[in-house]
């Protein structure tokens, strides 16, 4: 439950009768209020803050971060909306990291979830508030007051008062409890903002080239650093020459960052910096630098030979995650047996702006600028890095130039704040690309097997999936070789299917990179895998792939893993507001379905594809039209997207991540690829780890379903099911089956 | 030393003549709204004009844009009003924003060029810029916007 204090009353007993605005602050932001601590405990929901000054002035914190989604925007609306605030008397302030607010930790498609509620009800809170403040100006019944375009309006007589000369008042009141009862919540007709198209907040800025990202950040007297690191995960500096270095104009000093032994987590891996006195004359000392590595343990990773360790594992049992009927039974009584093997590569977050952070340290405090996606937990890492008390590290967090999961790690932050104390100066860390690239916290490289048994008319009747990957886990924690419940959700066992006998295995992989979340993380894999599988048995049994994915996912039904002894954790929501729900899937399939041109005759070498995917707790169903050379060069025309993410707040950005996700999932599906050799990155730029350029841009439709259902994931669900349809494509069109990404475009050539 | 011209202020830069301009501009001049992407001329995030073309900034000497003419993103426009920021702003084309100044000035550069460009001249001329996001179909619909107001403007002037 959601509790709110007036803050703005303390203040005024602390400050005197000057204070003039009204401040709320729900929540977690108790813990620096003693009174409140005690009736509440130490609670951790959601939290916000809410200024009102006496002009009118409405500031609400972002304390998500930013980083291209349109979160600074969607949530200060849902407040402002309920607030009746005029959205051009708003201004959205980013938030530090600092526990006061929540969580902070903007990953896992979750913010929108997570805080729907809590600004509905930081709105509504002050709404009322104000409206109750008129009423006692006007002596009046404040059932008669109503608040309107900010300001609040007397029904009966018309007469009305602006937010900012109800503050003062509204400042003294008490606060209503956030119950049905004592708290009002707008109509959904009434809404002036959720659910409409609203520009983001920093347009201008970024048209402008004024939006300030973590890489701008410049302060007095700041020195720049570049880092070189161990080519090899793990290991470390023997000794190194900085003559060469020291002599290139600019460069001011050398100085080696200790190594953190393996797993090192979201600590700094170590290496030697060069300070100077700008980012070129960083990087031109770096070239001069002699260095002996002791290399470690990782210095034999190599992909080629890895991944058939995947492969040999995934076809062997695994340990059991989920398992309904007799399998093997059903298998071996299968009128047509099925089966396919996957495989999906390490990949690289590459954000268009690399990690970077500046710190400062004076008196035993630090002060950080980052882009980070989680400043919290930043703030953590710095003080244990600096043997600091986290009360005197403060993260400002910037906007982030692109994350997609790299930017909750926080070992760059800490290496410029490391760096910062080490030479009692200000201090910028600038990755280049090529570390970005080679040093990242990879996605996880991939292998599955997938059976199947169907019977005489071709209905799925058995379904064995064994996945093996080199687990997130073990980027913290040593020797752990297993997927962990989180991990192995995410598109594995949460199979929608109507199938009577499954089985879901995981097997044992060693991690030999970092690896890390990454946009949609195991879905990418899992989709492709399942997506793929679904169209395979679609083929086996003579079907259109539509129909037969209706047939699949079967009966519309609510699917309850955790009776059938699955431990599931969807996403940390509870199931009983976000189960899975096939009707769902359904809706969002037929609307693709209806879109794009289903069946309707198409050139040679050209196909559509279907996939559909319920991850984040949204439901989305892509259908891909694809055109191929016959020098095997794919085009992709057409790709219509439909999705089911319950209530909208913003659709204009709702659509913008959906189409952004079919560039990304074409960026998995057909360029991106890191390989790892001697326990080297081989790739190391734009010029050889491909991506998605304007040139493959499909036309991209976006079908939004209207739902009042409780918002959902946005970010990441567009990315799964988007590789498979275009593969799914590929078949139509060719009859080649891809199981392994990125696609080889000389595997399609006419023959 | 060096001197160069950025968005019409003379600068006399005291540094390396072979710093790459895009440094230049960014930790000697402070000005941010050029960024860093790559370093090699292969993501276009740090696209100016030099002399009013698209040029990637990260793989200009300094030395030798000496005597030239540099615009930034600061530079493009007073307030925003460039026919690409504007039609930019009218398609909320941005979504983490970062590759935009780049991809903004190399549009502009083929509006220039090419005023009323076909798909394909559009295609070849971005495909240069990389967004992470994905806003290539943004962009190329804010382009085809953007060069219709252009040539309405156009026309309408030459009634005039």
């Amino acid at each position: 439950m959601t509790h709110i204090i007036n803050l703005s009353r303390r203040d005024l007993l602390k400050a005197g009768a000057g204070v003039s605005a009204l401040v709320l602050g729900m929540h977690a932001g108790l813990r620096e209020f003693p009174v409140a601590q005690a009736a509440e405990g130490a609670s951790f929901e959601p939290n916000v803050y809410l200024g009102i000054d006496e002009t009118g002035l409405v500031t609400i914190v972002a304390h998500r971060s930013e980083m291209g989604t349109g979160i600074r925007t969607g949530l200060p609306m849902v407040l402002a909306d309920e607030l009746e605030a005029d959205w051009s008397r708003v201004k959205v302030l980013q938030a530090n990291g600092d526990p006061k607010y929540g969580d902070q930790n903007t990953d896992g498609s979750r913010s929108m979830r997570q805080f729907y509620q809590t600004m509905r009800v930081a709105g509504a809170t002050a709404r009322q508030m104000l409206e109750d403040a008129a009423a006692l100006t006007w002596h009046v019944d404040p059932n008669e007051c109503h608040a309107r375009n900010h300001a609040v309006v007397h029904t009966p007589t018309g007469r009305q008062l602006p937010f900012g000369d109800l503050v003062k008042l509204a400042a003294g009141l008490p606060v209503p409890s956030d119950d049905h009862i004592s708290l009002h919540f707008k109509s959904p007709q009434a809404r002036r903002y959720v659910g409409k198209p609203v520009p983001i907040v920093d347009l201008h800025d970024i048209v402008r080239g004024q939006a300030k990202y973590g890489i701008d950040t410049v302060l007095p007297g700041m020195k720049y650093a570049s880092i070189e690191r161990c080519p090899v995960y793990g290991g470390k500096v023997r000794s190194f020459d900085s003559k060469a270095a020291l002599a290139v104009p600019g460069v001011e000093q050398v100085v080696e960052v200790p190594a953190t032994p393996a797993p090192s987590g979201f600590n700094p891996l170590g290496g030697i910096a060069v300070i100077a006195n700008s980012t070129w004359a960083a990087q031109q000392g770096r070239l001069q630098l002699k260095i002996d590595w002791d290399f470690g343990a990782n210095a034999g990773y190599d992909t080629t030979s890895y991944r058939k360790e995947l492969e040999a594992t995934a076809q062997k049992a695994g340990r059991v995650v989920r398992a309904e009927g007799d399998v093997d039974g059903a298998l071996q009584s299968a009128a047509k047996r099925v089966s396919a093997d996957y495989f999906v590569p390490h990949y690289s977050h590459a954000p268009m702006e690399v990690p970077a952070a500046a710190a400062r340290v004076e008196n035993s405090k630090c002060e950080v600028w980052a882009p980070s996606q989680n400043p919290q937990g930043a703030r953590t890492t710095v003080a244990d890095v600096l043997s600091l008390k986290e009360s005197d590290v403060t993260i400002h967090t910037t906007l982030l130039g692109g994350a997609f999961g790299r930017k909750s790690k926080h070992d760059f932050i800490a290496e410029a704040a490391w760096l910062a104390q080490k030479i009692g100066a200000p201090v910028k860390v600038t990755w280049t690309r090529e570390d970005d690239i080679q040093h990242d916290y990879f996605h996880a490289i991939c292998a599955q097997h997938i059976e199947a048994g169907l019977d005489g008319n071709g209905a799925a009747t058995a379904w064995l999936h064994r996945t093996v990957f080199p687990p997130i886990e073990a980027t913290f924690q040593p020797s752990v070789t297993y997927g962990t419940a989180g991990e192995l959700q995410q598109g594995f066992m949460d199979v929608p299917y109507a199938i009577a006998n499954v089985r879901c295995e995981n097997g044992p992989a060693q991690n030999h990179v970092r690896i890390g979340w990454y946009r949609s993380v195991f879905n990418v894999p899992h989709a492709f895998a399942v997506c793929s599988f679904a169209d395979e048995l679609a083929a086996a049994a003579g079907r259109d792939p539509v129909e037969y994915l209706r047939e699949l996912i079967g009966p519309a039904r609510i699917i309850d893993l955790r009776a059938i002894g699955v431990d599931y954790p969807n996403y940390g929501a509870p199931l009983d507001q976000y189960p899975i729900d096939t009707a769902r899937l359904h809706g969002v399939l037929d609307l693709a379905v209806a879109n794009s041109g289903w069946g309707e005759a198409l050139p040679q070498r050209h196909g559509r594809g279907v996939a559909v995917h319920r991850s984040f707790l949204t439901y989305v169903a892509v259908v891909a039209h694809v055109a191929i050379g016959n020098d095997g060069q794919i085009a992709i025309p057409r790709i219509d997207m439909a999705v089911d993410c319950g209530l909208v707040v913003n659709p204009d950005r709702v659509r913008s991540q959906f189409e952004g996700a079919a560039i990304m999932a074409i960026s998995n599906a057909l360029y991106s690829n890191i390989t790892a050799k001697d326990g080297r990155i081989e790739q190391s730029n734009f010029t050889d780890y491909d991506v998605a350029r304007t040139d493959i841009t499909p036309e991209t439709h976006v079908h939004i379903v209207e739902s009042s259902a409780p918002p959902a994931g946005v970010g990441e669900p567009g990315v799964p099911p988007t590789a498979p349809a275009i593969c799914n494509a590929i078949f139509a069109a060719t009859g080649k089956r891809i199981r392994a990404l990125p696609i080889d475009p000389s595997e399609l050539k006419s023959t | 030393m060096p001197r160069i011209s950025i968005n019409g202020v003379a600068h006399d830069i005291d540094a390396d003549p072979q710093m790459p301009l895009l440094w230049v501009i960014r930790d000697i001049l402070g000005m941010t709204g050029t960024k860093f992407g790559c370093g090699v001329g292969a993501c276009g995030a740090c696209t100016v004009h030099i002399d009013g073309s698209a040029t990637r900034s990260c793989m200009t000497a300094l030395a030798d844009v000496a005597g030239h003419e540099v615009t930034t993103i600061e530079g493009l426009s007073a307030d925003g009003s460039h026919p690409v920021q504007q039609a930019w702003v009218a398609h909320n084309v941005p979504q983490c924003g970062y590759c935009q100044a780049g991809q903004i000035m190399q549009a502009a550069d083929l509006m220039k060029q090419t005023p009323n460009p076909s798909e394909q001249q559009i295609i070849d001329a971005m495909s240069g810029n990389i967004c992470r996001c994905g806003t290539y179909q943004r962009i190329r619909a804010a382009i085809t916007a953007a060069t219709d107001l252009h040539a309405s403007t156009q026309s309408s002037s030459k009634a005039r």
